[in-house]
């Protein structure tokens, strides 16, 4: 029953990243290392907004994941719309970006763990388990939010912009979409998932400035493992990975030190079988 | 008597005619007799640290550049190698007391044989999934080094490893030595045929496809070589360090390879180098400030990148030198003539 929670919670959280960090990639071709220091920020937020300042929590995640969105459509315009030819630049430009970021939370709230406050307290027991309100609201949530995007892509104009942009980019300019200003849109799309993954996230795990190298790793397997640009590759690699890691932690001892391995080893056997990951299509190569 | 006259003469020339005329040359020359004449103004042990680790960075960051700059094949797990390197030769040394100049071409052997079993599965990717896919291994790695503590020594490392030399000055000289021969190796393969064969590979895969060159051989030697190179930096590092730990494996070991790499431009062998000795000290010496340091690296590498998006040595390059339109050889900006064909520049 532990293995099916905490497989659930790492697999949605896994799953919002991903898409998140798939869907920028897939517009702009731009690898945002950033991604998960985005995450990271938006937990620092509510912590400081909730702890410090005495905000609603409701509230709370609503500011921060403003900020969020603000700060990514700042480093997007002015930090790597620049440079987007030069896709190596814009890798290392992501990297220091994160490492910024890092750095700010750092002097900020200096390197302590810290912890927030679950919006609802309590817990029921199922089979024995107890499973608080916060990690089924946590789920509820994002699959919500999972749904909402569904829709924002495959039912409204600007998602078809977005997906035949992913798909070709010359051919969908040619049909007149322009391509840098839903670039930006795409980036503050993701980049708020990236934040609302962390505003949830937030009360279940515990806070310091190298929160985001973890997830980082994990979000590119999943990225990987479902095929890039791939919405339903990424959400259901997200959670093979995730149980993958509750199992390794709950079966095997010294699990905790494996997790990581085991569910890269299986990235790399399944990419072994399938080179563009479970649901990806091969894209034609861009010459 | 005569003899040695005659070589000196010609010396001269060859300096004069080949060194002299271009500045780069004349910068890479000055670079070796400063390095090599440091002991001579200062034996500062703090100093002689500095630029010996530098070095070591030096030959990691060429060998990034020699896989990933040239084929185009992202390695961003270039962390696996160095690690491996180290730990090979550490537990060599300290299990078999194989002396390091046994202990650190092994440990590199052993990152060779790496290179082929990342290779292998990873050359079916391509482009940014070859990317992702390497960047798992260190971290799969390092997994394996926390779960068995027995071997490895777990989050402590493998400590007390032997020193190559003793005497602070005779260290110095055998890493700044091996560093100067293997980048110079290095610069070397990329000038050769096989060098202009991964160049072509990153420009354009399927055209030397069908030139009739096996291009997955080609790719998985240039795994082979850089996991060579990046393995000795790796023995060599922990010999100096006299540790080797589980920070050789760390993503932002990774990480900061490829940042000195493209920091300094890519494809060039010698960008990463400059680079690497323009970064690596300036992070040493930024010491009045700790808590704002990598702060500084980042935002120094983001400056650079936004107004020299091609790399920072590139770009210095392209100042001071143009090349001919008509026989394409580099001369200083300042002449307003070819040095060989005489053809009008600019």
């Amino acid at each position: 029953m532990n293995i099916i929670i905490t497989g659930l919670i790492t697999g949605s959280m896994l799953a919002l990243l991903a898409i998140s960090f798939s869907l920028i990639f897939g517009v702009a071709r731009i690898v945002n290392i950033a991604h998960t220091a985005f995450y990271m920020v938006a937990a620092y937020c509510i912590f400081s907004l909730t702890g410090k300042f005495g905000l609603n929590p409701v509230a709370g995640m609503m500011i921060a994941v403003v900020v969020v969105t603000v700060l990514g459509l700042l480093a997007y315009k002015f930090l790597i719309d620049p440079i987007r030819e030069h896709e190596a630049a814009v890798l290392i430009a992501t990297i220091a970006l994160a490492m910024i970021f890092q750095e700010a939370v750092m002097l900020i709230f200096t390197g302590d763990y810290r912890t927030v406050s679950a919006l609802i307290e309590g817990y029921f027991i199922v089979t024995g388990v107890k499973v608080f309100y916060q990690q089924v609201l946590t789920f509820g949530v994002v699959l919500v939010i999972l749904g909402i995007l569904w829709v924002l892509l495959m039912k409204t104009k600007l998602g078809l912009a977005i997906r035949s942009t992913a798909e070709d980019r010359e051919v969908a300019n040619l049909m007149g979409m322009n391509d840098s200003r839903l670039a930006m849109i795409t980036m503050g799309i993701s980049v708020a998932l990236a934040g609302f993954t962390g505003a949830v996230l937030a009360p279940l795990t515990v806070l310091s400035p190298y929160m985001w190298m973890e997830p980082l790793i994990m979000m590119m397997a999943v990225v990987v493992l479902g095929g890039l640009g791939s919405i339903k590759g990424s959400f259901v690699a997200a959670y093979i990975l995730g149980f993958t890691e509750a199992l390794v932690v709950f079966m095997i001892p010294k699990g905790a030190f494996l997790k990581g391995s085991v569910a890269l080893s299986i990235m790399i056997l399944v990419l072994l079988l399938r080179p563009e990951g479970l649901f990806g299509i091969s894209f034609e190569e861009e010459r | 008597m005569v003899a040695a006259g005659l070589y000196l003469k010609r010396f001269y020339t060859v300096v004069r005619k080949e060194v002299l005329v271009l500045p780069s040359r004349i910068i890479v020359a000055l670079f070796f007799i400063v390095l090599l004449g440091m002991p001579l103004i200062s034996r500062n042990p703090y100093l002689i640290r500095v630029i010996v680790l530098t070095s070591i960075f030096a030959i990691l960051a060429a060998s990034w550049d020699l896989l990933s700059g040239f084929t185009g094949q992202m390695n961003f797990g270039h962390a696996l190698f160095f690690g491996v390197g180290a730990y090979t030769s550490a537990l060599l040394n300290i299990h078999l007391h194989l002396p390091p100049w046994g202990s650190v071409p092994l440990g590199a052997a052993a990152a060779v044989l790496t290179g082929l079993i990342v290779g292998i599965p990873c050359l079916r990717l391509k482009h940014t999934y070859l990317a992702l896919t390497t960047m798992a291994f260190p971290i799969i790695l390092m997994g394996i080094v926390f779960a068995l503590p027995d071997v490895t020594g777990g989050e402590l490392g493998i400590s007390g490893l032997q020193r190559i030399s003793n005497s602070l000055i005779g260290n110095y000289y055998i890493y700044i030595v091996i560093m100067l021969v293997l980048c110079t190796i290095m610069w070397k393969i990329t000038d050769s045929h096989t060098g202009i064969i991964f160049h072509a590979i990153r420009e354009d895969e399927l055209a030397v496809k069908a030139s009739g060159i096996n291009t997955t051989r080609y790719k998985l030697l240039a795994f082979c070589l850089s996991g060579f190179f990046a393995g000795i930096s790796g023995g060599l590092y922990a010999h100096y360090m006299r540790i080797a730990g589980p920070s050789t494996l760390e993503v932002s070991m990774s990480f900061s390879v490829v940042i000195w790499a493209v920091f300094g431009g890519m494809a060039t062998i010698y960008g990463p180098v400059a680079a690497v000795f323009i970064l690596f000290p300036l992070l040493e010496f930024v010491r009045f400030w700790p808590e704002y340091r990598t702060m500084i690296f980042a935002v120094v590498v983001l400056l650079i990148l936004l107004y020299m998006p091609e790399g920072l040595i590139p770009w210095v390059r392209d100042k001071i030198e143009k090349g001919c339109p008509r026989c394409k050889i580099r001369n200083v900006a300042t002449r307003k003539t070819c040095r060989v064909c005489t053809a009008g520049l600019d």
